[in-house]
């Protein structure tokens, strides 16, 4: 099944990445010939199967309602490429 | 001292306790070996000569001291996925290029602690997507056995940093082979665990469901010996498993006598290079010669276990990598005009292609009106695998077989068709959908290139693995063979 | 509202969860901090840090599935969804989709005609908090601040059975309550520790078919969202009057202008790929943890005003003002329980003159400069007839400035009550003399001069004669 490019473009978009045309075009090839591939699961008889999100079959562990951790912002914040008052900063968002 | 790159971890243990050499001694020549040969290779991200050498002094302080620890002054290296605090964290991608990981993993933490001196961070495929670590940022890495070849991938660096014997060991991490095909292809040993049995902490999370971090080395034996350091249960996972971690060493001089063996039906196709699948039948043949039973087992759905990875896998990679958008770390687009043009320019600029694209194939099996198609239907037939290997083993108590179809190949070779890149994991993947220990035993070689034979545990059978392992490398002597070049 | 439409309300609240550490990191959850100084590893989205769920955060969960009769979930799981926003770091958010928490909860408000109405609540789940982003004094920037990333919130979803802004701010107003009376959180609209977006749509009366509904966001206090409703309501009838139809979309409410308008940054639909998060594990709940939970929960809202009407015989409407909070009812109660005044008494100087105080000082029951101990004396003064209640009143004044004690006062300034008979005969007959036109007016039928003398022997007495005997005593001897 062949994507078009304006399914790849939408998709490009939730995921927040720029393509470039030569780039767009390619990944409609590539990602066609995927979603090909892995077409072939619909082969397989799943009727009553619980679907295994982890391969584990334990429960959630919990932790004690303890504050453990220190500020080290001015350490993290040397990462970071634009910062102001500790704040991160990114383009005006306008609600 | 000239020789004590072939040493094994044991072999140099043995060496330091006995003062034979001193850790930093022993340092000291690996960084110059590592200087010398790494051009030929491009093994390393970064090599951390400085941070070593103060380490090994630290080691030879302790051991001095009457303190020393399990590892204490044996040299390691790190896969570029382990957050090591201070130090570049690249995980082979431009968007971590200028990242200082401001912690350490566990896995990192736990090994320092043991009093291992770390000489650098190994190159791999980028956010450990691939098989032949072709697509790091920081360039392909070479195959010692033949240097126009791929190690394998991702942990490509790691592989054939061991193989070129510029360390006796290098974790590595394993999601659907990773550290086991890059292993059979270089020569050497490695070894996934039972998912949950090492934190995840630190290792920057590829597919979280799937990842799972391992060790590189020569022989079993020192594979025993850094597991046991590295297994154990960490609060700060809530994927880690508490369970106690046996003496792996202890274990692997048991004898494998009146043990079975499963021989997957499936495995020994047309999908196989031939002459590799000799090497294995000839391995197996050894193995049964030890005293053990070859028995037939069926893996009826293993067949889907590759498209099955391909939904699930990026489904994961493509909310894990969400958390790179260059706000508080990592590549950040210049003279940004709004923020959709931010995210959008950092992460089409910071990550490469095969990464754009499993994010791309991961966005779009979780989007509206594709779930259930793809990655609910995805999760059931990873049900019926996990089924498949558990059937297998009220029988068996180890699967064998190849661990990849074919020998090194050429670099640029598979690059252009994505489905016949994947299909390197054909046999590695399962082990990783059912979460279940893997290992890779070199077993031979075809061409001058080495083959792996491929292990399969039950849960938390590390152990048996690592036995037989090492019962066969007590009779066989591939595991000793050094690459040309690099003696 | 135009007759012939029925509107139909949905709400959203999301509490936060007052426990010290994060939902998923051990970050403090404390108010105020400077910016990113309570911000982890773990709330950054680093990379490799995984997610450990606090033990709290599923207490009090259970404890409200409990108290609005809901299910407890024996298997819950956390979810991803997906997508970006600054104050996201991870770009996907780890909340509860399929598999919630807490599921067919109900809860009672009092409609129109004052008759009890049943709301249902269709879901309670957990999930993480986001970060605040700051548009103000950074030029072309926004800065983000992700101290608040990671606090547990439960979001609690209600069925959409209200039908109007005064039961949407009933129904808020109990959830309110009933969070605060668990102790799970302090209701603190102003700091954003709890807040509500309604899904609003109207039909023609009759009509089964639901109308499209627009959804109004974080409405911060309970008269905003009762304005932004209506605002609403009135805007999706107008529009479909004038032949026009209702948008599916957010909008944000404007208190100064009255109106609610589109949101910007949500006019893209968001395909929010919710899957179970590989980092975290189903939540197991035993039954047993569920019976413990429920032994401990403490008298709910409902159950505590039915028993201040039964037991202290009130009447109804004090009872809910004295139950609207756990803190207000167990000072009432130490109150009552410390003073020989009756209950209705008591009620009535802490529903009048103690709120009235607190009021005025901005002040809440647990910063009263009046305790419960302090108000009992004061009370059984009044009860004893040691004082009147119009003196109460000045010594309730005076303590409430710190001038100590009841009976310090009353000694101070000599407030004790005269209820010697014979001296208040003395006074009455003095007041009579000096007014003979006025009791000649009052013999010839003018009732409602007593009013006059008593007033008249306050005065003489300072206000310090017991009103009833001056009343008793003043009708004996003005008899005709």
């Amino acid at each position: 099944m062949s994507l078009s490019k304006d399914q790849v473009q939408h998709i490009a978009k939730l995921a927040r990445l720029e393509l470039s045309d030569d780039e767009y075009a390619e990944s409609v090839m590539k990602l066609s010939k995927i979603v090909d591939f892995v077409d072939h699961l619909s082969e397989a008889d799943t009727d009553g199967v619980v679907p295994m999100a982890h391969p584990l079959d334990v429960a959630q562990r919990l932790r004690s309602d303890r504050v453990d951790e220190a500020d080290e912002r001015d350490y993290y914040q040397e990462n970071a490429s634009s910062v102001s008052g500790g704040l991160y900063l990114v383009p005006k968002v306008i609600e | 001292m000239m020789d004590s790159y072939s040493k094994s971890m044991t072999e140099l243990l043995a060496g330091l306790e006995s003062g034979d050499f001193s850790s930093v001694e022993l340092t000291e020549s690996l960084l110059g070996r590592i200087a010398t040969l790494d051009e030929k290779l491009n093994a390393f991200v970064t090599v951390t000569a400085d941070e070593a050498m103060a380490a090994a002094q630290a080691a030879d302080d302790a051991r001095a001291a009457g303190n020393p620890g399990v590892l204490n002054g044996l040299p390691i290296l790190h896969k570029d996925i382990f957050c090591t605090r201070g130090v570049k964290t690249t995980c082979g991608s431009k968007m971590l290029d200028n990242f200082i990981s401001p912690y350490d993993a566990t896995v990192v933490e736990k090994l320092a602690g043991a009093g291992a001196v770390v000489l650098g961070k190994t190159n791999m495929d980028e956010f450990a997507m691939g098989s032949s670590n072709e697509t790091s940022y920081f360039g392909p890495v070479s195959n010692p056995w033949d240097l126009t070849r791929t190690p394998g991938g991702s942990s490509g660096g790691s592989a054939a940093a061991v193989a070129a014997r510029f360390a006796p060991a290098a974790t590595g991490t394993d999601t659907g082979g990773s550290i086991r095909q890059p292993a059979a292809l270089t020569g050497t040993v490695g070894i996934k665990p039972t998912y949950g049995r090492v934190s995840r902490y630190g290792m920057i999370a590829f597919a979280s469901s799937l990842d799972q971090a391992g060790v590189i080395t020569r022989t079993a034996e020192d594979a025993a010996r850094v597991l046991g350091v590295m297994a154990g249960f960490d609060e700060r996972d809530s994927t880690s498993v508490d369970h106690p971690v046996p003496d792996y060493v202890a274990g692997i001089n048991e004898s494998v006598k009146g043990l079975k063996v499963g021989i997957v039906r499936q495995h020994f196709d047309a999908g196989l290079d031939a002459e590799c699948g000799n090497r294995v039948k000839d391995a197996i043949a050894v193995i049964e010669s030890l005293g053990a039973e070859a028995v037939e087992v069926d893996l009826p759905n293993i067949d889907y276990s590759v498209p099955t990875y391909y939904v699930v896998a990026p489904a994961e990679c493509s909310s894990n990598l969400s958390r790179f958008d260059g706000v508080r770390f990592g590549h950040r687009a210049e003279n940004a005009d709004d923020l959709m043009d931010l995210y959008c320019r950092s992460r089409g600029e910071g990550f490469g292609d095969e990464v754009k694209r499993r994010i791309m194939t991961g966005t779009y099996v979780l989007s509206a009106g594709y779930y259930d198609a793809y990655y609910l239907k995805a999760q059931q037939v990873r049900h019926l695998i996990a089924d498949d290997f558990k059937k297998a083993f009220a029988d068996v108590d180890v699967i064998a077989g190849p661990t990849a179809p074919t020998p090194a190949f050429r670099l640029g070779e598979k690059v252009d068709d994505p489905i016949t890149m994947y299909l390197n994991d054909i046999y590695t993947i399962g082990a990783n959908l059912a979460g279940l220990p893997g290992m890779s035993v070199p077993c031979g070689f075809v061409d001058g290139l080495p083959v792996g034979l491929h292990l399969v545990g039950h849960h938390f059978e590390e152990q048996t693995l690592l036995r037989f392992a090492h019962q066969y490398q007590q009779v066989t002597d591939w595991h000793t063979t050094c690459p040309e070049g690099f003696e | 509202m135009s007759a012939g439409w029925e509107v139909v309300i949905g709400l959203e609240v999301h509490s936060q969860l007052a426990t010290r550490s994060k939902i998923f990191s051990a970050a403090s959850t404390a108010y105020g901090a400077e910016p990113n100084t309570q911000a982890c590893l773990v709330d950054l989205g680093y990379p490799g840090v995984l997610p450990v769920l606090n033990k709290e955060v599923v207490h009090m969960a259970a404890m409200f599935g409990l108290a609005v009769n809901a299910t407890v979930a024996p298997r819950s799981v956390f979810a991803r969804k997906n997508y970006f926003y600054p104050d996201l770091p991870k770009g996907y958010q780890i909340s509860q989709f399929e598999l919630p928490i807490v599921e067919h909860g109900e809860l009672f408000i009092s409609d129109a005609d004052g008759n009890e109405k049943r709301i249902g609540i269709t879901r309670a789940h957990l999930e993480e908090d986001a970060g605040k982003s700051i548009h103000e004094g950074l030029d072309q920037s926004s800065g983000i601040d992700l101290n608040r990333a990671g606090t547990p919130l439960l979001e609690i979803v209600s069925e959409p059975d209200l039908r109007s802004a005064k039961e949407a701010v009933a129904y808020m107003r109990k959830i309110h309550t009933i969070v605060r009376y668990l102790g799970i959180s302090d209701g603190n609209m102003q700091e954003g520790s709890f807040r509500c977006d309604a899904n609003i749509s109207v039909r023609p009366m009759g009509q089964e078919e639901l109308g499209t509904r627009a959804e109004l966001k974080n409405l911060n206090s309970f008269r905003f969202v009762e304005k932004a409703i209506n605002f609403e309501i009135e805007r999706q009838i107008d529009l479909i009057e004038d032949g026009g139809k209702v948008v599916q979309e957010t909008r944000l409410y404007d208190s100064d202008k009255d109106e609610t308008r589109p949101m910007r940054s949500k006019e893209e639909a968001n395909d929010y790929r919710y899957f179970p998060d590989p980092d975290l594990l189903p939540v197991e709940i035993s039954a047993e943890y569920i019976e413990a939970v429920r032994q401990q929960l403490p008298e709910l809202p409902d159950a505590k005003h039915d028993r201040f009407v039964n037991e202290y015989k009130l009447k109804s409407d004090d009872a809910a003002i004295l139950t609207s909070s756990r803190a207000v009812a167990d000072f009432y109660e130490a109150t009552a329980a410390a003073t020989t005044a009756k209950p209705q008494l008591v009620a009535n100087w802490v529903v009048g003159d103690l709120s009235g105080a607190l009021n005025r000082d901005g002040l809440d029951i647990a910063t009263s400069r009046i305790s419960s101990t302090a108000l009992a004396g004061l009370l059984t003064r009044i009860e004893d007839n040691t004082i009147s209640g119009k003196l109460a009143k000045q010594v309730f004044e005076a303590m409430w400035d710190g001038e100590g004690t009841a009976d310090e006062i009353i000694e101070a300034r000599g407030l004790k009550q005269i209820t010697d008979s014979s001296a208040i005969e003395a006074v009455v007959d003095k007041v009579i003399a000096a007014n003979p036109g006025q009791v000649a007016e009052y013999q010839g039928g003018k009732d409602k001069l007593i009013g006059f003398f008593v007033g008249q022997v306050m005065k003489e007495t300072g206000g310090q004669a017991n009103p009833g005997q001056v009343n008793q005593i003043l009708k004996q001897k003005l008899k005709r």
